[in-house]
C-alpha cells in the first residue's frame, strides 16, 4: 500500500518549539552576516530612480499588438506546461512510495527553470520546446510531491471499504483522487500563477514572452516601456480569478497551442547525444586520464564551487529570516481586520506588486540605491517572498473574520495584531515560510547579476564561457543543497503545522474562500 | 545499450525536426539597441533575401552564448557575432569562417569611464589609483567589455581584476554600464566605445557624472561569422555570395542596425590576437 503516513509523525507545535526554531535560525542568519558578502556603498541614484519612477507611473508602449502577443505566449506556455506537469506530476505522487520516484522529483524540482531553460536550449535550440520543458519538467516534481502530500493527509476510512484486494491505481481511482480532488485543483490553480511567474522569467533567456521585452527595456534604461509591461504582468496576475475558468480551459488550451512560436531554422536533433557524451564532461575526463580529471574536479570545488556554496547559503538564510520581518510588517496592512474593509486595498495592491515584479527587477532597483553586494539581493527576496505569503496569511486572517473564532470583545489596532492575529497565524506563517526557504535558496542562486560569486553567477558564467562541463558540477551541487534544504524545511513545516500540509492545502482554500 | 539509448532520444528529437525548412538563419549578438530588433534585423533579412535569392529569416537572441549555441546547432548559418563569440563560435563548428567586419571593427576600442566622486583623472595608462575600487565589465561574454578590458588591467597593473577593484560585477550589457557607474553603484566601468559615443551624441550621459579616463589601444571587434556547410545545403558559391553581399550592404538605414559605417572583408587569422587574449586570461582552454 501506500507508504507510512504523516500522522505517524507525531510532534507537538508547541510554542516553546516553535519559538525554538525560530530563535535558532535568526542565530543562524545573525551568524551567516559577517559571511556573506554584503555593504553598503555611497550611490548617487536619483536621477536613474527618477527616471524609473516616471516609466512607471507613464508607461507607454507603442506597439500594442507587440505586446498583446508577448502576454498570449506568457499565457501560453505556462498554461501548456501546467496541463502537462499536473497530470505527470499526479501519476508520479501515486508513485511516491517509490524512493527513485523521490529522487527523482526531488532533483527535476531542484534545478531553477532559468537552468532548466539553459540546458534544453543547447539541444533544442530557442524553440517553444525548450520554453515547454523549461517550466514543465521541474513543476512536474513540485505536483508530485504536494500531491503526494495532499494524499497523506486524507482519511483512510474510504479505502478500508475497499476490498483488500484492490491495490495501486484503482485505490487512488476510487478514493484518495476523489476524496482529495478540491485540494489537487486548488492547489494546479495556485501553481499555474507560479507558472505564468516562469514563463515570463523565461524571456530573460530568448523566449518571446513579457520576460523578453522586460529585460531589454531595463537594460536600455526604457522605463516607460517596462513599466507597461510591468502593468500587464500585474494585470494578467490581478484578474486571474476572472479569466481562469474551467469551462474555458480547452478553449484556452487550443489558443495556446496556436500562440506557441514557430521554431525558427532549428533542423538538427543530433546534438542531444552530443551534449550529454561529450560536452558535460572534462577533457581529461573523456581523455582517460583519470589522475588529471579529478584534479579538474577537486580545483573546480576549491575555486568555485565551496566558496560559492557557502555564500548561497549565508544569502539564503539572512533572506529568509528578513523575510519573515517582511510578513510580519506587511500583512497586517492587507487585512479586513486591521487594516479595514476599504483600506486593506492598498495594502493587498502592495502585496500584490511586490509579488509579481520579478526578484531580478527588483535587486536590479535594489543595486542603485545600495550599490554592489549581497544586499540588494537579499532585500529582493526577503521582499518578493515576504510578500507572497503576507499576502496567503492576510487572506488566511480575513477568511476567519466574522467566523465562528471571532468575538465582541476581540480587541482592535496593535494590540489584536500582537495578541490575536500573529500567534494565530505564526505556526502557518512558518510553515509557509519553510516551504518558500527551497525556493529562496533557488533563486539566491540566480543573483549572480549582482557581481556576488553565489552559484547561479558561476553557472552563468560557465554557460557564456560554453563550458557545460563546469555547469553540470556546478547545477549538481546547487540541486544537491536545495535537496538538502528541502529536507530539513519539510521536518521543520511538520513542526510548525503538524496537522496540515500548508503549501498544499492551506493556501487555496483560504483564497478561494475569500474570494468566493 | 548505449545504441537504444541513443536511438530513443534521437526519436524524441523529431517533433523540432519536423519544423524543417530550408531557410537561410542568421542572427546577432545583444549588444548595443536591443529594442525593436526584430523591425530593425527584419530589414537586414529582406535585404539578403533580395541578394541571395532564398528565404532568409532573422532569430532575435537574448545573449552573446545563446548566438554561439544557436550557431553551434545550425539552428542559424550565419551570425553577427563580437569578436570574443566569433572565435568561441569558429571553435565549435569545423570550416566556419569569418567573411566580414564593420569599417570600425579593425581598430575597435573600450574606454574605462569612471563616476566623478571616485577621483580620478583621464590619462595615458590605467593608474594605481583604480586600486580598491568598484568595478563593473559589461558582459561576461562580451570582448569589449570584458576580455580586452581585463587583458589591459592584467597588462598594466599586473594582476586579475578581482584583486585590483573591491568588488567586480558583471553589468551585463553596455547601456546597464554606462547606468550603473553614472549612478555611482559602481565607482568604475570599461564600455565598447561605439555604445558611449552614440549615447553622448543623444545627450543620455551626463558628464557631470561619469567621464572617459583611459581609452584602450585598438583591437578587431565584431564580425560576420557563416557555417561552413552553407555551400553544401544551398547551392555551390552560396558563401561567396552571402560575402558579396554584406560587402555591398551600403543603404544607411540597414548600416545603422549595427551601427557600422561599411563592412570591409575579414577573416579567421584577423582574430588571432584575440584568441591569444582569450587563452591568456583564461577564458579559452
Amino acid at each position: 500500500m501506500i507508504r507510512g503516513r504523516g500522522t505517524t509523525f507525531f510532534c507537538g507545535s508547541s510554542a516553546r518549539v516553535l519559538n525554538g526554531v525560530c530563535l535558532l535560525l535568526t542565530l543562524v542568519a545573525l551568524l551567516c552576516l559577517p559571511i556573506a558578502d554584503i555593504q553598503i556603498y555611497q550611490v548617487d541614484p536619483w536621477a536613474e530612480l527618477g527616471r524609473m519612477g516616471t516609466g512607471l507611473i507613464w508607461p507607454h508602449w507603442s506597439d500594442a499588438w507587440e505586446l498583446s502577443r508577448a502576454v498570449g505566449q506568457t499565457v501560453a506556455f505556462a498554461l501548456l506546461a501546467v496541463a502537462i506537469a499536473a497530470p505527470v506530476g499526479l501519476l508520479l505522487a501515486m508513485l511516491f512510495h517509490w524512493r527513485s520516484v523521490r529522487i527523482l522529483c526531488a532533483s527535476v524540482r531542484s534545478v531553477h527553470e532559468l537552468f532548466w531553460g539553459l540546458i534544453f536550449m543547447q539541444i533544442y535550440g530557442l524553440s517553444a520546446t525548450t520554453g515547454l520543458l523549461a517550466i514543465l519538467v521541474p513543476f512536474s516534481g513540485v505536483f508530485a510531491k504536494v500531491f503526494a502530500e495532499i494524499f497523506e493527509q486524507q482519511s483512510l476510512e474510504p479505502g478500508r471499504t475497499l476490498s483488500p484486494k484492490v491495490m495501486g491505481l484503482r485505490r487512488y481511482a476510487y478514493t484518495l483522487i476523489p476524496q482529495s480532488w478540491p485540494a489537487l485543483v486548488s492547489y494546479t490553480r495556485y501553481r499555474f500563477e507560479c507558472a505564468l511567474r516562469s514563463s515570463t522569467i523565461l524571456g530573460f533567456i530568448g523566449l518571446p514572452t513579457l520576460g523578453f521585452h522586460l529585460e531589454t527595456a531595463f537594460k536600455q534604461g526604457q522605463y516607460a516601456e517596462a513599466g507597461a509591461l510591468l502593468w500587464a504582468f500585474i494585470l494578467l496576475i490581478a484578474t486571474l480569478r476572472f479569466w481562469l475558468r474551467p469551462r474555458l480551459l480547452p478553449f484556452y488550451l487550443i489558443i495556446a497551442v496556436v500562440l506557441l512560436p514557430e521554431t525558427v531554422g532549428f533542423s538538427n536533433g543530433g546534438y542531444l547525444w552530443q551534449f550529454i557524451s561529450r560536452d558535460i564532461w572534462p577533457a581529461p575526463l573523456l581523455a582517460g586520464e583519470w589522475a588529471q580529471a579529478t584534479q579538474w574536479y577537486i580545483e573546480l570545488f576549491q575555486s568555485q564551487v565551496w566558496p560559492a556554496l557557502v555564500q548561497t547559503l549565508a544569502l539564503t538564510q539572512i533572506a529568509l529570516v528578513l523575510s519573515a520581518l517582511v510578513i510580519l510588517a506587511l500583512y497586517p496592512w492587507a487585512t479586513r481586520s486591521m487594516a479595514g474593509p476599504m483600506m486593506r486595498w492598498p495594502g493587498r495592491f502592495l502585496l500584490l506588486f511586490l509579488r509579481s515584479t520579478p526578484e531580478m527587477v527588483l535587486a536590479f532597483v535594489l543595486l542603485l540605491l545600495f550599490g554592489p553586494s549581497g544586499l540588494p539581493a537579499v532585500i529582493a527576496l526577503a521582499l518578493h517572498n515576504g510578500a507572497l505569503i503576507a499576502f496567503l496569511v492576510a487572506n488566511a486572517s480575513d477568511a476567519e473574520w466574522g467566523g465562528r473564532l471571532s468575538r465582541p470583545d476581540d480587541p482592535s489596532g496593535l494590540k489584536r495584531y500582537a495578541y490575536l492575529e500573529t500567534p494565530r497565524r505564526f505556526p502557518a506563517m512558518l510553515a509557509f515560510l519553510f516551504y518558500r526557504w527551497e525556493v529562496i535558496l533557488r533563486e539566491s542562486a540566480i543573483m549572480g547579476i549582482l557581481g556576488i560569486a553565489t552559484l547561479g553567477f558561476y553557472i552563468d558564467s560557465a554557460f557564456e564561457e560554453i563550458r557545460y562541463d563546469r555547469a553540470l558540477v556546478l547545477i549538481l551541487f546547487t540541486a544537491g543543497l536545495n535537496i538538502l534544504v528541502d529536507t530539513v524545511s519539510r521536518r521543520l513545516r511538520r513542526l510548525a503545522h503538524p496537522e496540515a500540509h500548508l503549501e498544499a492545502s492551506g493556501i487555496d482554500e483560504k483564497v478561494d474562500r475569500d474570494n468566493g | 545499450m548505449f545504441k537504444v539509448l541513443r536511438r530513443v532520444l534521437l526519436l524524441a528529437l523529431v517533433l523540432p525536426a519536423l519544423a524543417q525548412a530550408e531557410t537561410f538563419v542568421f542572427t546577432a549578438i545583444p549588444d548595443a539597441d536591443e529594442s525593436r530588433l526584430q523591425q530593425r534585423f527584419g530589414k537586414v533579412a529582406d535585404y539578403l533575401s533580395t541578394e541571395l535569392g532564398v528565404d532568409v529569416q532573422y532569430i532575435p537572441v537574448k545573449s552573446y552564448a545563446a548566438a554561439i549555441t544557436a550557431f553551434r546547432n545550425d539552428q542559424v548559418q550565419l551570425a553577427w557575432f563580437g569578436g570574443l563569440s566569433g572565435v568561441q563560435a569558429r571553435r565549435l563548428v569545423d570550416g566556419s569562417e569569418a567573411l566580414a567586419q564593420g569599417y570600425e571593427d579593425q581598430f575597435f576600442k573600450t574606454y574605462f569611464i569612471a563616476h566623478e566622486s571616485a577621483g580620478l583623472d583621464a590619462g595615458e595608462t590605467l593608474s594605481e589609483a583604480l586600486k580598491g575600487k568598484t568595478f563593473t565589465f559589461g558582459s561576461k561574454g562580451s570582448t569589449s567589455g570584458r576580455l580586452m578590458p581585463e587583458f589591459f588591467l592584467r597588462e598594466q597593473l599586473g594582476e586579475a581584476p578581482e584583486a585590483i577593484f573591491s568588488r567586480v560585477g558583471f553589468s551585463g550589457d553596455h547601456s546597464r554600464t554606462i547606468a550603473q557607474v553614472e549612478s555611482g553603484a559602481y565607482q568604475v566601468g570599461a564600455v565598447n566605445y561605439a555604445v558611449w559615443e552614440k549615447e553622448l551624441a543623444n545627450g543620455e550621459i551626463d558628464t557631470d557624472k561619469v567621464s572617459v579616463i583611459w581609452t584602450t589601444p585598438t583591437y578587431p571587434d565584431y564580425q560576420w561569422t557563416i557555417r561552413g556547410d552553407v555551400d553544401q545545403r544551398f547551392g555551390e558559391g552560396f558563401k561567396a555570395r552571402v560575402r558579396e553581399a554584406l560587402l555591398g550592404m551600403d543603404d544607411p538605414a540597414l548600416l545603422e542596425s549595427f551601427p557600422r559605417k561599411s563592412f570591409v572583408p575579414a577573416s579567421n587569422s584577423d582574430y588571432a590576437p584575440i584568441e591569444d587574449t582569450a587563452k591568456a586570461i583564461g577564458l579559452l582552454d
